[in-house]
């Protein structure tokens, strides 16, 4: 997927050009009311062009109005399968990777070898190196490192194991080493690859909410402009009438409908959709899947991030990087309690306190001894984690590992307190903007863990980024204040929340949306799901656990949180590409306006044969009444094709204030547009009138 | 052209633009009830009140607001209607007129129900001054509030967060009045009694002239009709010539007084505005807009009078024109009474030059936007507003917000049938006007300029103007029913999806504004805002301009005249 499509490859051309026949048929375009309209204005002129011949009289200028204004449909028709044709290309890559795999279900014991079509939700499957995961799953049991670049296009393989937050796998990706057990978590054609072919394909491509207001002022503007052309022959008659000429001699239908081809936004109408499946497109090269239209256009409306900061902000996971007893504790005796509070401990922070202790104080596993022990396994709620001890003689020994304030309730639950000395040691460890961990012992506190966080490299220039576009940063933690503090003027983010347990983060997120912000949220473990769906955009890294998978509304296949960025700015090109090209388009009339009515009119009020009055309107000093109107209508066709590139691409965004985004935008396109067509309507007449074929 | 000429336009959108804040923050006490009001006032408030069995304090949602304001002005309609048929029995009528037509009624209810103001009929020869006076000036008050409660009811919808309440109508309503219209109209009256505007209810003067001849002079209670007419951009006259008659507009001074009179409540209303939305910049950016449109109407137009004629061989073009007023104050008439949705003349707009008579056009074609109807200049407005934060607000990469709101489907959906209703009108009648037979057979003037007359003719109409470019016989069976039908299609079928954005814009939250916020109170808007409305304007109607005003000038200069 890596792989980079150009805009125009001969393949792609030849589709496209096939399919931009195809799309004529009104059915497909009713979705498009410009484009409809267009189109049976086409066939009027071909009627009467044809109708005309068969009388025995042939006007030129009718054969090339009507093949210009086919054109007009197929340019339009055209740009859009030019779009869906690369998002297809990305489709077939897909489809070639997801070949048929033989899957090894595990029912009551017994392994059998089934096709992976048949496998259902909750079946278990074993999947050895070398090995391609039948379909969507979770590991139940294993470690594997697993070659996802089927998915992401990324080569070097990732680390998926049982429990926490790497759990999924995905289907048609491959394990290269160990073995794993997998829990199918899809039924056969709803798995991420089939939706995420289908949303490349465009199948499930649904107008979003911009596109559909858009819709609604270009119909708007198309009637306006239906009944100005349509009133027209009316007034004109009146004018015939007035200036003594022959009422029959009316203005022509095909000059009519050139007229008003010119004048309804055709250059918007002919390049919308294009516009938003070259959205999905772009998203999709820099490996975000979007599950709908409308997550994307979301995102350049968001105004707040909340980034957890585990994973997000800093490298992974927190290191264990050194323990600090109180004063009258035994070092060892504090490295062993840390070690057996960590034992049931399977977050990466309690293993990395086990692999500390055995390192530096030379503890081998042969050494730890727990009789008859009951553990305490972390939990969010309690964030602690811990083990009971019973030895056989002498009373219980309750161990915990946790946060100040947990262990805090705990020192005092059992009748204790904690010593002054461990508040100065917190503070001292977490204004070095790592977090404590502190150790107690029943109701007694033994000392501090120091778990150390590294904030990723570049990412305060990330935030500054953002910032510049006017979102605003919420870093979420679990961490004390002070260590929260310390981590987020380091990676310089806006806000942060501290000591938050994870329904903080969604109470934070509703509280957010109800001051009338849009929230971004980037999250990847279980405990993030709720926030995820809750907030306006989800963005679930791919290494997550299949439940964010599920409620976020993207999932990003790098895993790389800053990825927002691109996906704010891919959602803000989409609306600025629409805006600049309608503000484009009404511009256009104007000249167009000014080559076709003193086309129409110059014989008004003429006195003596000489051109009439209205004929000082021609501005342009163009040829001839018919060059004009066929220059206008060229030059309608012919710019939706130079525009095509622009609607792929998307209109260039620097992150800077709304004015002066405007300020640029109104300048290229407004007064671009202004100008443009009286240019280009020039220079096309010059040409017909050089080459004599109006 | 002296540099004096100046003078008197400059000093008058001075003072508007001193009064405007000044106005403004009176209505804004006015209508939050903020305001403590003399005790005789809020007595009569009160009672009113009670003995209607309003609860002045209860709410209303979109559809409640919308339907109490249709029956109002359908009651309105109802009752200026019959009081016109039976006009022969009623008291105050020296002249003895008796019923009038019916489809002369039907128009004038329609007409000043709507705030339009179009009149078919001359008052002199065919309303009693019961008429007149129960039946006109009442609806040239209820009218007015009647566009103050939509633009109130489209504020709140704006300003308020996640609610349906959009006020109580009939409050809004009775404040218009009490408070605002009735003590300006007042104060109005008195000013242009001073001046020798007339008020009695004395029967016509028969005398004889100086070179001998006999002439009847119409008598009648004028200046309390003027003062409303004026103050509630009403623009129906007392005499059939309106403010160019010697008994409505009798000075240069009663000129000044008049015309300040159509620009200032609307003008204050965008200080109102931007206090009620919590910027007072908001309001001042709407107030520059108009106010840039209005001075650049003026000077085409005045440039157009002032511009050597070949065809007259002349530069001053004075038929039609009141010598008590001159060319400068006829044009600065004619741009505020068409930009300000008024329709009172002081002179005749068929005797403008041909550029100044499509100024005249286009104020009205674009929607009686530049300050426009009392209350409805502003919801004009704000309608271009919703369409140009749209756009905008695409071309900076953001779902387009107004002052935190979203701008989505139903508001665009809304705005473009606003904006297309009275183009429609306008289009399509003029069309029709143009090849039937009863619509040919009014028009006065052969070639462009009796194009002009009809076209002139539906875009008042639609406009809720009233003003016509004198020329056209506009009380015929034809003109009256379809002016009158698209008088209440330009009315309602603006109010009605004005409405309908307040109450679905009240329903949304209201997001901050931040670095990303497209801002509406700077100059660029202002720029782009203007940028919108002449090109949807000028779109729109260019091909019809173009057979009439447009033809028409070209040919004058080359010394031809219709």
């Amino acid at each position: 997927m890596k792989k980079k499509t150009k805009i125009f490859s001969t393949e792609l051309f030849f589709n496209a050009l096939r399919d931009s026949f195809l799309k004529l048929n009104p059915a497909a375009l009713v979705k498009n009311p410009v484009m409809l309209i267009v189109e049976v204005c086409a066939v009027i002129t071909t009627i009467i062009l044809l109708s005309g011949i068969s009388g025995g009289y042939y006007s030129g200028f009718n054969m090339q109005l009507a093949v210009w204004l086919w054109f007009t449909v197929l340019f339009s028709n055209f740009a859009e399968a030019v779009a869906e044709g690369r998002g297809k290309a990305h489709a077939d890559a897909l489809k070639k990777a997801r070949k048929n795999v033989n899957a090894r279900k595990i029912s009551g014991g017994t392994v059998t070898n089934i096709n992976a079509g048949e496998l259902r939700k909750n079946d278990f499957v074993i999947c050895e190196a070398g090995d391609i995961i039948p379909a969507d799953g979770e590991i139940t049991e294993g470690i594997a490192s697993v070659d996802e670049s089927a998915i992401t296009g990324e080569s070097a393989p990732v680390i998926r194991e049982s429990g926490g937050d790497r759990s999924a796998v995905t289907g048609g990706t491959k394990v290269l080493s160990d073995r794993i057990i997998i829990r199918i978590v899809s039924e056969p054609g709803f798995t991420f690859m089939d939706k995420i072919i289908s949303l490349i394909e465009g199948a499930k491509r649904q107008k979003t909410p911009n596109e559909i207001a858009l819709t609604i002022l270009l119909a708007g503007l198309t009637i306006i402009f239906l009944l100005a052309v349509s009133t027209l022959p009316f007034y004109y008659k009146y004018s015939m009438v007035s200036s003594g000429l022959n009422p029959d001699n009316n203005i022509s239908i095909p000059v009519l409908v050139a007229l008003l081809v010119c004048l309804i936004p055709t250059t918007i109408g002919g390049l919308l959709s294009a516009i938003g499946i070259s959205g999905m497109d772009r998203m999709i090269k820099r490996n975000v899947i979007a599950v709908s239209g409308r997550a994307i256009e979301a995102a350049g409306d968001l105004s707040v991030l909340l980034l957890d900061k585990t994973g997000t902000i800093t490298m992974g996971n927190r290191m264990a990087s050194g323990i600090i007893p109180l004063s009258v504790v035994e070092p060892f005796t504090l490295a062993y309690a840390s070690l057996l509070s960590s034992l049931s401990d399977d977050t990466p922070e309690g293993r990395s306190v086990i692999k500390f202790v055995k390192e530096n104080y030379r503890i081998k596993t042969a050494d730890i001894h727990t009789g008859n022990a009951s553990y305490v396994k972390f939990s969010a709620e309690t964030r602690m984690s811990g083990i009971n001890l019973y030895p056989e003689s002498g009373s219980a020994k309750l161990i915990r590992k946790g946060s100040l304030d947990a262990i805090e309730r705990f020192v005092e639950s059992a009748g204790g307190s904690v010593p002054e000395e461990t508040y100065t040691i917190v503070k001292e460890v977490a204004s070095e903007g790592c977090t404590p961990l502190v150790v107690a012992e029943n109701k007694t506190v033994l000392g501090v863990i120091r778990l150390k966080d590294i904030v990723k490299g570049g990412i305060k220039e990330r935030f500054a980024h953002l910032r510049k576009m006017g979102i605003k940063t919420i870093m979420i933690t679990g961490d004390n204040p002070l260590t929260a503090a310390a981590i987020s003027a380091e990676a310089g983010v806006d806000d942060f929340i501290s000591e938050a347990k994870p329904e903080d983060k969604l109470l934070c997120i509703r509280s957010e949306q109800a001051k009338g912000h849009l929230v971004g949220m980037i999250g990847d473990g279980t405990n993030d799901a709720p926030a995820l769906a809750q907030a306006d955009v989800g963005i679930a890294m791919n290494t997550g656990t299949q439940a964010a998978r599920e409620a976020g509304n993207m999932v990003d296949l790098d895993s790389n949180p800053t990825k927002l960025i691109e996906v704010v700015e891919v959602g803000k090109q989409l609306l600025m590409t629409r805006g600049a090209l309608t503000t484009f388009s009404i511009a256009n009339d104007v000249a167009k306006y000014f080559a076709i009515l003193p086309a129409m009119f110059y014989s008004l009020y003429s006195i003596n044969g000489n051109a009439g009055p209205l004929g000082t309107l021609n501005i342009m000093n163009l040829g001839s009444p018919q060059s004009a109107i066929l220059s206008a209508v060229i030059f309608n066709a012919v710019i939706i094709v130079l525009l095509i590139p622009l609607a792929l691409k998307g209109v260039k965004y620097k992150p800077a204030g709304a004015s002066e985004i405007l300020k640029t935008n109104l300048l290229v396109y407004g007064a671009g547009g202004l100008i443009a067509p009286f240019i280009g309507i020039k220079l096309i007449d010059l040409l017909i009138n050089f080459l004599k074929i109006a | 052209m002296e540099p004096r000429d100046f003078l008197q336009p400059a000093a008058l959108l001075f003072l508007i633009a001193v009064f405007t804040p000044i106005l403004g923050r009176y209505l804004f006490g006015v209508f939050e009830g903020s305001l403590k009001m003399p005790k005789i006032f809020s007595d009569i408030e009160r009672k009113l009140f009670h003995y209607c069995g309003i609860n002045p304090g209860i709410g209303m949602n979109w559809r409640k607001y919308l339907f109490s304001l249709l029956v109002f002005n359908f009651a309105g309609i109802v009752f200026l209607y019959v009081i016109q048929l039976v006009q022969g029995w009623l008291p105050l009528n020296p002249q003895g007129f008796g019923a009038v037509n019916h489809d002369l009624a039907f128009n004038t209810a329609v007409s000043f129900v709507t705030n339009t103001n179009w009149q078919a009929y001359a008052g002199e020869t065919t309303l009693s001054y019961a008429v007149q006076m129960a039946g006109l000036t009442v609806q040239n008050f209820l009218s007015a509030a009647t566009g103050i409660a939509v633009i109130l009811a489209l504020a709140r919808g704006i300003t308020s967060r996640l609610s349906d309440n959009l006020g109580n109508f009939w409050t809004d309503v009775v404040r218009s009045v009490l408070y605002v219209l009735l003590p300006g109209s007042v104060i109005i009256s008195i000013l242009l009694l001073s001046q020798g505007v007339i008020q009695n209810f004395s029967p016509y003067l028969n005398v004889t002239t100086l070179q001998g001849m006999p002439q009847t002079i119409p008598m009648g209670p004028a200046a309390s009709q003027i003062a409303i007419k004026m103050l509630g951009t009403n623009g129906g006259g007392f005499f059939n010539s309106n403010s160019a008659h010697p008994f409505e507009n009798p000075t240069p001074l009663s000129n000044f007084i008049e015309m300040f009179c159509i620009l200032i409540i609307p003008a204050a209303l965008t200080y109102t505005y931007g206090l009620k939305v919590g910027s007072r910049k908001e309001g001042w950016v709407i107030f520059g807009v108009m106010m840039f449109l209005l001075v650049a109407g003026f000077s085409v137009s005045l440039h157009s009078e002032l511009s050597f004629n070949p065809a007259l061989n002349s530069t001053v073009l004075l038929e039609g024109k009141e010598m008590r007023f001159g060319i400068v104050n006829s044009v600065l008439f004619s741009t505020i009474t068409t930009g300000v949705s008024c329709g009172a003349v002081n002179a005749m707009h068929s005797s403008l030059s041909p550029l100044a008579g499509m100024v005249a056009m286009i104020n009205i074609m674009l929607g009686e936007i530049i300050f426009g109807g009392v209350g409805s200049g502003l919801y004009g407005m704000l309608i271009f507003v919703i369409i140009t934060v749209f756009i905008a607000g695409l071309m900076v990469g953001r779902t387009p917000e107004y002052l935190g709101k979203k701008i989505e489907a139903l508001e665009i959906k809304m705005a473009v049938v606003a904006i297309l209703i009275q183009s429609a009108a306008i289009l399509i009648l003029t069309a029709a006007a143009s090849v039937l037979n009863p619509g040919l057979s009014s028009v006065l003037n052969p070639g462009p300029h009796g194009f002009s007359e009809i076209l002139y003719a539906f875009s008042s109409a639609a406009g809720n103007n009233g003003s016509a470019f004198a020329g056209l016989n506009a009380n015929t069976p034809f003109y009256n029913i379809l002016t009158g039908l698209v008088m209440l299609v330009g009315r309602y079928g603006v109010i009605i999806p004005v409405m309908v954005i307040a109450g679905n814009l009240a329903g949304k939250n209201i997001s901050p504004s931040g670095a990303g916020t497209f801002m509406t109170n700077n100059f660029i808007f202002a720029v782009l805002l203007t940028g919108v409305i002449l090109i949807v304007g000028a779109l729109t109607f260019f091909p019809a301009l173009c057979l009439g005003p447009i033809a028409e000038h070209i040919l004058m200069k080359q010394g031809i005249l219709f």
